[in-house]
């Protein structure tokens, strides 16, 4: 994605070369040519960054080693191939239960807390819209927990949720909320919402602002409630960068890892999330099985991602498309003037 | 423009190179490491020793009296970060890439069989070093399969810390032998009007390597093992369902507050300090915490300490510690085994108790007037060192221990009958030490 979009500003550039130069078909080929030249050092570093683990994780899924012992105690050295035994294992063999049992609450973790962010996140971006007086001190304020990094909020959260936490002092009972059950869920679900509520917020905020105030005003002129405003006039124009967040959300929570593993622990069955799984059976030496998981993990991102720009249509690179077509053509008419829309991944804070 | 499009193609090339070397360099792994059995440590110059976040501030002192020492074989710390695990997966991946950045190894207890047998250390003479003086359990601790890989270089065990002043208050000369006096002082404590509001014990219960720590320790102390001398798994035994009977009991009778579930060390050292409990298990580091003047205990000066209460035998404490080895692939291993030697030694092992209150791993330190007069627990710690049992060791431990402390928090918080989560745990660890 990333490479295509940082691609076509320089492809049209050098397009427009080869018009003071000799023939047009050889100017091309010429500028190809130099495209991949130029472009080398950009595809070296994503061959290496990401195709490169990529692969290397899809290879280790198909080996494994170190688990057998020989005569005197020592463990076997080298890879052994097993091809897909470590997914059989993991889709239905002994290690089943634990896979989809995490396979679930990864799911669960990212339907619910997705949902709250995304309305919560919402109401938070109408208030930093409209609050008057102190904006910037509600804006900042809002932002805080974004800020506080995830395994510091994780373990500030542990002490709320202590046995003798405050949570427990203000309703007043006994709750071990880092237990198994589903009180551990609720205990991650608070966590998740308190931290990335705000991230929805900045997005939505940053799509509100971008609707002329003459459409309310229009609104008002017919007789518009605010309610109606709300749904006729901020839902759909705010829709483009409302889903741009929530697709982020929702691969920020199927990837979840640091909050459960420090608020409720590791190996809780309640809260084992995938890449929870992974990182157990990596730091357990059992390399093939954890780069199993991980692959299992990758694909399912990539699904949920795929269905949800087809379905919901979030315009995440569509819209950059668009503009960027605009752009070309403008080059086409003037060569100096491509300033193609900057793609909409590098404006968003990772 | 030839020139320019053989630098393109020349970049593309170099491209899908790494690409394809980067994915071949992956599976050579392995191989061959070396002959078996003892290879001679040999070289003499700097070497590292490779140690989690030194909290005592003394290990720094240690290492500059052996650099005066040896100009020519300098030592220096590389501090890794102070979560064990973190500890342990730093020295394994720098063991995968045969990596000479570490020297010296400063392992865990439970972790020296997984690199023994993974050829990550190497040997050691045994010859060597004075074992006899060693506290034996933290030797052994050291040995995988009868050869030494690491030396003992600080010990560990668990005591029960209780409430000196209560227990006198209801009239009770002695600390507990067993968990049935526990329970029944606890009931004449708790009887106490001072003691409004408090529980009578806990250990660490919550999901972690604690609780397999608390559960060989019950396990143990009722007479059985987990895996036992053969190295086959024994929780089928009928003292491995006393011990975890007491620990399921305790909970469901309120003897062991059922917050515990929740415990980690840490937890369990506050809440006694905050005088909730009346009997705590824990390592000996509490003593000079819970002494603590600055307003952190409320129980400066009224409590004291015992060895482990038996359940149906002597009560045994799990051995806790860190053993030094080195790497398999460093360099200068002549200056490593030396300066494991002087790490080891009376003089080092005198002075860092006394900066650090650490537990050292000689004999004879326990028995030393002085270091009893400023450490009055060292008998205690020495007996609960000398009769403690190591966890198992296992190549897998890392699965040995998720194992067990998957059935027995199960147990522990009600959700399957001690005998189901005994036999689960049975079936898993005879898979587990089956490879």
């Amino acid at each position: 994605m990333t490479s295509t979009s940082t691609t076509e500003p320089l492809r049209a550039k050098t397009r427009s070369v080869p018009r003071h130069a000799r023939g047009r078909r050889r100017g091309r080929a010429e500028a190809g040519r130099l495209a991949a030249l130029l472009l080398s050092p950009t595809f070296a570093v994503l061959a290496l960054v990401i195709v490169y683990p990529l692969v290397s994780a899809l290879r280790d899924s198909l080996f494994s080693s170190g688990e057998q012992l020989d005569e005197n105690g020592f463990v076997v050295q080298g890879d052994q191939f097993v091809g897909l035994r470590n997914f059989a294992d993991i889709v239905r063999g002994a290690a089943a239960t634990r896979f989809w049992n995490a396979f679930g609450n990864t799911t669960f973790f990212m339907l619910t807390t997705v949902a709250m962010e995304t309305v919560i996140g919402m109401a938070m971006a109408l208030v930093m819209h409209h609050a008057l007086r102190g904006r910037g001190v509600v804006r900042a304020s809002v932002l805080v927990p974004w800020a506080v990094p995830t395994a510091v909020s994780a373990l500030l959260w542990r002490w709320m949720f202590a046995s003798d936490g405050v949570i427990n002092a203000i309703i007043g009972h006994q709750v071990l909320w880092t237990t198994e059950g589903w009180h551990a869920k609720l205990a991650v679900i608070v966590a998740d919402v308190w931290k990335t509520a705000p991230f929805v917020g900045l997005l939505t905020l940053a799509g509100l602002q971008i609707i002329p105030g003459d459409l309310y005003e229009a609104a008002r002129v017919d007789g518009a409630g605010s309610w109606r405003q709300f749904w006729q006039i901020t839902l759909p124009l705010v829709k483009p960068a409302l889903l741009v967040a929530v697709l982020f959300r929702i691969l920020d929570a199927l990837r979840m890892f640091d909050l459960p593993f420090v608020l409720i622990g590791n190996q809780k069955r309640s809260a084992e999330t995938l890449s929870m799984l992974a990182w157990d059976e990596a730091s357990n030496l059992h390399y093939g099985p954890a780069a199993a998981y991980a692959t299992l993990l990758f694909f399912y991102v990539v699904v949920v991602a795929f269905l949800f720009v087809k379905l919901l249509g979030a315009d995440v690179i569509g819209e950059a498309r668009g503009r960027r077509a605009v752009g070309r053509r403008a080059v086409g008419r003037r060569a100096e003037d491509a300033p193609a829309a900057p793609p909409r991944e590098e404006v968003v804070p990772a | 423009m030839i020139r320019r499009t053989t630098i393109a193609w020349g970049a593309v090339a170099v491209t899908a190179a790494l690409a394809l070397s980067a994915c071949g360099g992956s599976g050579g792994g392995g191989g061959g490491t070396g002959a078996g059995g003892t290879t001679p440590l040999d070289g003499r110059g700097p070497i590292t020793f490779a140690t989690g976040k030194d909290t005592s501030g003394n290990l720094q002192k240690l290492v500059d009296t052996w650099n005066g020492a040896h100009p020519g074989e300098q030592v220096r710390i590389v501090e890794l970060p102070e979560s064990a695990d973190d500890q342990r997966q730093q020295m394994v991946q720098n063991a995968q890439v045969k990596s000479d950045a570490f020297s010296v190894l400063n392992l865990d207890v439970v972790w020296t069989g997984e690199f023994a047998a993974n050829r990550w250390v190497v040997e050691l003479p045994q010859q060597q070093f004075d074992l006899q003086n060693f506290l034996q359990p933290a030797v052994e601790s050291a040995k995988y399969r009868g050869k030494l890989f690491a030396m003992p270089f600080k010990s560990n065990g668990g005591l029960l810390f209780y409430r000196k002043d209560l227990l006198q208050k209801a009239g009770i000369q002695q600390a507990p032998k067993t968990f049935a006096e526990m329970s029944a002082d606890c009931q004449k404590v708790l009887a106490l009007p001072d003691a409004a509001g408090m529980s009578c014990y806990s250990g660490q219960y919550e999901k972690y390597e604690g609780l397999t720590a608390n559960f060989a320790e019950a396990v143990n102390s009722a007479g059985g093992t987990i895996i036992d001398a053969d190295g086959k798994p024994s929780v089928n035994t009928p003292q491995a369902k006393t011990a975890l009977d007491t620990l399921v009991q305790g909970f469901k009778s309120g003897m062991i507050p059922k917050e515990a579930i929740t415990f980690k060390e840490e937890d369990s050292r506050r809440a006694f300090e905050a005088g909730k409990l009346v009997f705590e298990n824990i390592w000996p580091y509490q003593w000079a915490k819970a002494n603590q003047t600055d307003g952190s205990s409320q129980v400066v000066g009224k409590f004291d300490v015992a060895p482990l209460p038996g359940i149906s035998g002597p009560g045994v404490s799990t051995i806790g510690g860190y053993n030094m080895a080195i790497s398999s692939f460093a360099k200068n291993k002549a200056t490593a085994l030396d300066f494991i030697k002087y790490m080891t030694s009376e003089q080092t092992q005198r002075s860092n108790l006394l900066a650090t209150s650490e537990a050292p791993v000689l004999t004879k330190l326990y028995d030393d007037p002085e270091l009893v007069q400023k450490y009055p627990y060292l008998p205690t710690l020495k007996a609960s060192i000398m009769g403690a049992k190591p966890r198992p060791v296992v190549v897998h431990y890392g699965d040995v221990t998720k194992a067990i402390q998957e059935s027995v928090y199960a147990a522990l918080s009600g959700q399957k009958p001690t005998d189901a989560a005994l036999s689960e745990l049975q079936q898993k660890l005879q898979q587990l030490t089956q490879q």
